[in-house]
């Protein structure tokens, strides 16, 4: 079984990330699944009526504008990495933070390393899917990368001018 | 200057720590080539042709002499004993080990020094005026609020993986000669009726494979709101900037796409969010941060305008290094003195370990303890007292910087080119000192007045020619080396893009094409015109005549 971080621990993958292509046939009533987001669009009714947990994933070229008044709905919202250089949903996270209000699970799923980690935390990511060949175990040293930062994100809501002693 | 707190000092040394665990996780295996790259990169390390390359930030060019001397020990324990000063007022070392760059990040650490984002993709080392704070025709002093911004884009959580690297140049002078235009974003100090400071903000800017001036598309920024209206150029051009070919990632491609209009209703659309949040500033932060660019203890002191003109009458050298290499200071009895890092036969921006301690020790007996380097590849004293400038001139004559021809045409801008530079496509520096050996006699060189003369060796455009007034630019031709020149360049306000000449050179053939070039220009001129004064009321048409002519 794949193991997350979530919240500066690592826990058991519990959620079934469905691919790009998936289909309403596969899809069991119960069970946590996050759903590509093509697939929330075309049936977000037959999705709400099931018995368990739903979350959205978002590919890179994404845009979470198109679901930002649907967000009620999701338990996990999954922003998708194809490379860690790729860097979009960092802006992506910080908005379902802060001008959305989106309280649940921010995940990053895809190219994700141990090295963005301390910047993905900032920004408002709280679940981290490691990529498969990563240790998370590692990974959490990442998160004491710097004592002190600069600027206001989702994590810090005053920039360091408004905290110095 | 800037001095850290803890905090400031804190984040560098976290960098530090952060930076040895990577690098040994790569030594190690840990970390793939790929997944380190853009780790190194953003901490300035390239792995270049002969060994890696590190660049080391040089924030606004500022650098205090117990740094100048921190520099000069590491380029001899760890360099071949010398440095480069880059065309973005930073300081590279060429022949670092990897192994060693943790240590000298430790080091320099210890003098408020790092490496942090001087390459890879994401906001760099930002640059203005090497004048700044003594110059004449200044509104503002630029520093504290470069100061401002780095210490915003200083591992700025959302935008450490921007689809491109992202420079931004603050003008606080009448002049620009930080080149405000031709950079992602460009900020230009102004004040409005009431008196208020604001920003004219202009983006697009670049040069590269694809040049451009910029757009402005504020006209007055209230000073409250600079970082949150950078943030929200940032985002959205992280959001939306292309990430499929990263020749086509810059701002520029960007904002031309959308057309500068569109691109500022978007940022507008964003700033409206922003507007008024907590990264709003405060006068109490830009007066923490510009106490430390107050004006040193400057002495009452009267302009020698009448000692100094016996001294030119006496010294026709020191007459000539005076016209050229001396800028005049908004404080009386005072001078800013610019070394000349071009003398003939060196790499332009060059300089040794033993140099750079004897510049530390210049800074202190001179210049109040600081040096300032310039994009254009030199170093400048900016505080000297006028009665010591004689005395300043021996020494810097023994010490080989008192080659009076800043702002000439043997000044060139110069990256290093394919002798170093794994990217380049041909050498530089030995092109530079064809054309220094070519144009030698100095008298003739002081007639041609000013002149930019620009070598890049690639179209990554290091060497900023697309705005000299003449450019140079290596090219490959089926894996030979050749040269294409450009006219009409210029960087300051209202920047322009030279205009390609023609077909391109062998290396050998260049002197002899500038000669042809300045021969054009000699003809031409009225009086005491300027070459690209002349350029722009001729045009291109009689240049590349003559240049070709020996073809047809």
């Amino acid at each position: 079984m794949q193991r997350i971080i979530k919240n500066g621990q690592i826990i058991d993958e519990t959620w079934q990330l469905l691919p790009k292509d998936a289909s309403l046939d596969d899809i069991r009533n119960s069970g946590d699944i996050i759903v590509p987001l093509a697939l929330w669009v075309e049936h977000d009714r037959a999705l709400l009526a099931r018995d368990g947990g739903l979350g959205v994933w978002l590919d890179a070229g994404e845009e979470i504008e198109e679901i930002a008044d649907q967000l009620q709905h999701f338990q996990v919202i999954a922003l998708n990495f194809p490379a860690f250089t790729d860097g979009r949903h960092y802006s992506t996270a910080y908005l379902l933070r802060t001008r959305y209000g989106y309280g649940g699970e921010v995940r990053a799923i895809g190219d994700v390393l141990r090295d963005q980690l301390f910047a993905l935390r900032r920004v408002g990511f709280d679940a981290f899917a490691l990529r498969a060949d990563k240790d998370p175990q590692d990974a959490l040293q990442s998160f004491a990368d710097f004592a002190e930062v600069y600027q206001a994100s989702a994590d810090q809501p005053l920039p360091l001018f408004r905290r110095r002693a | 200057m800037y001095v850290y707190d803890e905090y400031d000092q804190r984040i560098v040394e976290d960098r530090v720590k952060q930076f040895r665990d990577q690098t040994r996780r790569y030594l190690n295996g840990e970390l793939s080539g790929d997944e380190f790259r853009p780790l190194r990169l953003q901490n300035g390390l390239y792995i270049q042709r002969y060994a890696p390359m590190l660049r080391i930030a040089v924030p606004y060019g500022l650098l205090a002499s117990r740094q100048v001397r921190k520099l000069a020990q590491i380029a001899r324990d760890y360099d071949k004993g010398y440095a480069h000063i880059s065309t973005r007022q930073n300081v590279q070392f060429n022949w670092p080990d990897l192994e060693d760059v943790p240590e000298i990040l430790a080091e320099l650490a210890s003098v408020q020094l790092h490496s942090i984002q001087t390459s890879g993709n994401c906001v760099r080392n930002t640059t203005t005026d090497q004048f700044a704070g003594v110059a004449r025709d200044e509104l503002i002093d630029p520093r504290p609020w470069c100061e401002i911004i780095r210490q915003w884009s200083t591992f700025h959580p959302e935008f450490c993986q921007l689809p491109r690297k992202f420079k931004i140049a603050v003008n606080g002078a009448g002049n620009d000669r930080a080149a405000i235009e031709v950079h992602d974003i460009g900020l230009e100090a102004v004040h409005n009726a009431a008196g208020e400071l604001g920003f004219r903000v202009l983006v697009g800017g670049g040069l590269g494979r694809t040049p451009m001036v910029g757009s402005f598309i504020n006209e007055f920024l209230p000073w409250q709101h600079l970082l949150s209206y950078l943030d929200a150029i940032l985002r959205v051009y992280n959001r939306y900037g292309r990430r499929d070919n990263k020749f086509k990632a810059r701002i520029k491609i960007l904002v031309k796409a959308l057309g500068a209009e569109a691109f500022a209703e978007k940022v507008n659309a964003e700033f409206a969010h922003l507007k008024d949040g907590p990264t709003t500033l405060t006068e109490a932060e830009v007066e923490r941060v510009a106490r430390h660019f107050v004006d040193p203890a400057y002495l009452a002191l009267v302009d020698l305008d009448d000692e100094l003109s016996r001294l030119d009458n006496e010294h026709p050298g020191f007459a000539r290094w005076r016209s050229r290499n001396t800028t005049p200071h908004k404080k009386a009895g005072y001078v800013a003195v610019t070394l000349s890092l071009k003398p003939t036969g060196t790499a332009p921006g060059d300089v040794s370990d033993k140099q750079l301690d004897a510049i530390a020790d210049l800074a202190d007996r001179y210049s109040f303890g600081e040096v300032r380097n310039s994009h254009f590849q030199n170093i400048i004293l900016a505080d000297v007292e006028q009665r010591r400038l004689f005395e300043l001139w021996g020494e810097l004559r023994e010490l080989g910087f008192a080659t009076p021809n800043v702002g000439l045409l043997t000044d060139i801008i110069c990256c290093p080119g394919g002798d170093f530079c794994s990217l380049a496509n041909a050498k530089s520096i030995p092109v530079a000192e064809a054309i220094q050996r070519r144009f030698d006699d100095l008298d003739y060189l002081f007639d041609l007045g000013e002149i930019d003369l620009n070598i890049s060796g690639c179209m990554n455009a290091c060497g900023h020619h697309h705005v000299g007034h003449i450019g140079i630019l290596g090219v490959d031709k089926k894996g030979q080396e050749f040269y294409q020149v450009s006219l009409g360049g210029h960087s300051g306000r209202d920047a322009r893009l030279a205009q390609i000449l023609g077909p391109s050179f062998a290396q050998d053939d260049m002197a002899d094409v500038i000669e042809k070039i300045i021969a054009v220009y000699v003809e031409q001129r009225h009086a005491d015109e300027l070459f690209i004064d002349t350029y722009q009321r001729i045009g291109i048409d009689p240049f590349k005549e003559r240049v070709y002519a020996a073809n047809h």
